[in-house]
């Protein structure tokens, strides 16, 4: 593969690298979470991280939005190495993310919830917001109006004032999922998006995935289970088992990869 | 008039996230607000002032204050009691230290100056959270009680160990000692918790707020969207710290006129200002109202109705008050964390859809 790009089966155009993991190596005590991994992320494209449970995935994803420091490897970004930082640092750089377990603020509304996605967007400080007068209701007006946006392409209107404790789960990883998107991440992490779901809601939430990526460009890495829509969503797959990565390419390549068959048909711990 | 949503239809985003979005809310509120101001001053003798209304007018100001730290940002605290007191003892500081100073500003000033403290005791809550929290702040409550005791200079060297409140004037009425006309003391307290409040809901409607709840809710995901922990909650701190320390000044310089610290600021003062908040609901500006209402009224009424009515004698009446409290403390608790404030919203939901349950 070129650093300059290439274009997808569908005629996509995907560019140069936008992040780049390097030799990662994350241990927790004696356990090894992850060993010795390196892969790219480019721009535009949808990246899946697949693997059997426990293979490091999540991991991963924590590495990549600063919840964990690796005990080696560096982490490039916009073609920076990223000194260690926290998530919220991580977080104003644009990289914007959910979680295998829902990390919802159960006591706000949905509204207030997406709301909170525009955070390192906002400006206005505290002494000008506790007087609610021109550019703080400005602002507020501003970023109410994206957010508003992004509850119509999701489809969650009739929900908007709805406190996020009560909703059902399926529609929780939606407004997860708009939360996100509210930031305008340059990179965006889908920690199992589907897991959960039935049929129907994994129909819907694969659409939305490809829409976010089509419409607003943004370049998607996500883990999920279900192969057939990790073969549908992705142009690239890296493959992880027991924190090694055992492949990496198209889903046609890794298909046909056969250390991947293998850790997926279970020959070695079945 | 029917109390309906219906025909007042949202526009544009700033009414929708206006305070009152109903009109009849709005209406009652600025009503309530023309009585506040135009006819109760005109009506409040040194009865009505010291039993319910200026106790009501700043204990409010610390409901809110402690309401944003613990209500919004989740943080709990124990050691009101000691914030009041830092606030009533800078406020006396200033008032000896400077006489020209106008009362209104040495009242700002002794909140300032508790924001302050307030943002040295919350610093613990960078790495601790909870129970933990809570018995730190109670750590805060004792030592500082304990220190303004201790310390001479704190109440001028006082023989019996009290401060006592000069006379100041605003607009050339006395405001404190004990000249102090009983409309005066309350318009004093009036205004400024008003203008607190609006600053309160200000910055709990929008993206301040927003931080300190998703702390609150879930501080792992609020970092992961950019909020920065340290700095949120000591803004929390700060900002909850300023009420209580302003509500604390006034306590002291308008209400009491003299005080004691240990008496007047002691470890029941912390109780009595969570029990507002948790009656009146967490999380909710018409809850730190409510409570405060509600446990500044429940005394007077009982006093009046038991002792004065029914002739029983005062400590069975000031029993009864306690086991009310705790009674309702454990309802609240158990049955309806969000306190009086979610009763009031459901029976508006109710209302609103009425005659027609569904
Ligand atoms: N915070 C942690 N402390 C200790 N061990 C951890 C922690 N997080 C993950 N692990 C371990 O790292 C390994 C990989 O976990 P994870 O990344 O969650 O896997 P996956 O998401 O692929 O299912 C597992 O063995 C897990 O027990
Ligand atoms: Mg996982």
């Amino acid at each position: 593969m070129s650093t300059e790009g290439y274009t997808t089966a569908d005629g996509r155009k995907i560019g140069g690298v936008l992040m780049e993991m390097k030799n990662i190596t994350l241990r927790f005590g004696g356990v090894k979470a992850i060993t010795d991994i390196s892969f790219d992320i480019r721009e535009g494209e949808i990246r899946a991280i697949i693997g059997p449970n426990g293979a490091g995935k999540s991991s991963m994803l924590n590495v990549i939005s600063g919840f964990y420091v690796p005990q080696e490897g560096e982490v490039w970004f916009r073609g920076q190495k990223r000194a260690p930082m926290r998530p919220y640092e991580v977080a104003r750089q644009g990289i914007a993310r959910t979680f295998q377990n829902i990390a919802l603020f159960e006591g706000m509304t949905v509204l207030d919830n997406i709301m909170t996605g525009r955070l390192t967007l906002m400006e206005t400080g505290l002494a000008a917001q506790s007087l609610w007068w021109g550019k703080a209701q400005r602002e507020e007006v501003a970023h109410r109006e994206k957010v508003e946006k992004i509850i119509d392409f999701l489809e969650i209107q009739p929900i908007r004032k709805t406190p996020v404790g009560r909703l059902p789960y399926g529609l929780k990883k939606r407004v997860e999922l708009a939360r996100a998107l509210a930031a305008e991440p340059k990179l965006l992490l889908l920690d199992e998006p589907m897991a959960g779901m039935n049929v129907e809601e994994k129909e819907d939430m694969c659409r939305f995935i490809l829409d976010v990526n089509d419409e607003f460009g943004t370049t998607i890495a996500l883990i999920e289970h279900d192969m057939g829509v990790v073969m549908d969503l992705s142009d690239r797959v890296v493959v992880m088992d027991y924190g090694k990565k055992i492949g990496d390419g198209t889903p046609d390549e890794v298909r046909s990869n056969p250390d991947v068959i293998r850790a997926y048909l279970g020959v070695e711990h079945a | 008039m029917l109390y309906r949503e219906a025909g007042d239809f949202k526009t544009s985003y700033v009414k929708d996230s206006q305070t009152f979005p109903i009109k009849a809310d709005r209406m009652a509120y600025f009503a309530l607000l023309a009585v506040a101001f135009g006819v109760v001053p005109f009506f409040i003798n040194d009865y009505w002032a010291n039993a319910v209304f200026v106790p009501f007018l700043i204990y409010a100001i610390a409901a809110i204050g402690l309401n944003i730290l613990t209500g919004y940002c989740g943080q709990v605290s124990l050691g009101t009691g000691g914030f009041m007191a830092v606030g009533a003892y800078a406020c006396y500081k200033l008032m000896t230290g400077f006489p020209d100073l106008p009362m209104l500003l040495n009242v700002l000033l002794a909140g300032g100056i508790t924001a302050g403290v307030g943002v040295l005791f919350g610093l613990p809550s960078l790495r601790i959270k909870g129970f933990y929290l809570a018995v730190a702040t109670l750590a805060a409550q004792f030592f500082l009680v304990w220190l303004f005791n201790k310390v001479p200079w704190f109440y001028n060297y006082s023989a019996s160990g009290q401060i006592t409140a000069p006379e100041r004037t605003m607009f050339g009425i006395a405001v404190t000692g004990a000249n102090t006309p009983a409309w005066a003391k309350y318009l004093f307290c009036l205004v400024i918790l008003v203008a607190l409040a609006w600053l309160a809901r200000n910055l709990t409607r929008g993206m301040v707020g927003r931080k300190w709840m998703a702390i609150r809710d879930m501080d792992i995901a609020a970092e992961i969207i950019g909020v920065n922990p340290l700095t949120t909650k000591l803004s929390a701190f700060a900002i909850s710290s300023f009420f209580i320390g302003v509500s604390g000044a006034l306590f002291f310089s308008v209400y009491l006129g003299a005080a004691e610290v240990g008496e007047a600021f002691g470890i029941q003062k912390s109780f009595l200002i969570l029990f507002m908040i948790i009656i009146g609901g967490l999380g909710s500006m018409f809850g730190s109202f409510a409570g405060a209402a509600f446990l500044v009224l429940l005394p007077v009424f009982l006093k009046n109705v038991l002792v004065g009515g029914l002739g029983w004698p005062t400590d069975l009446a000031a029993h009864i008050e306690l086991m009310i409290v705790g009674g309702l403390i454990i309802t609240f608790l158990i049955l309806e964390p969000h306190g009086l404030a979610q009763l009031w919203r459901v029976a508006k939901e109710k209302l609103r859809l009425w005659p027609f349950p569904h």
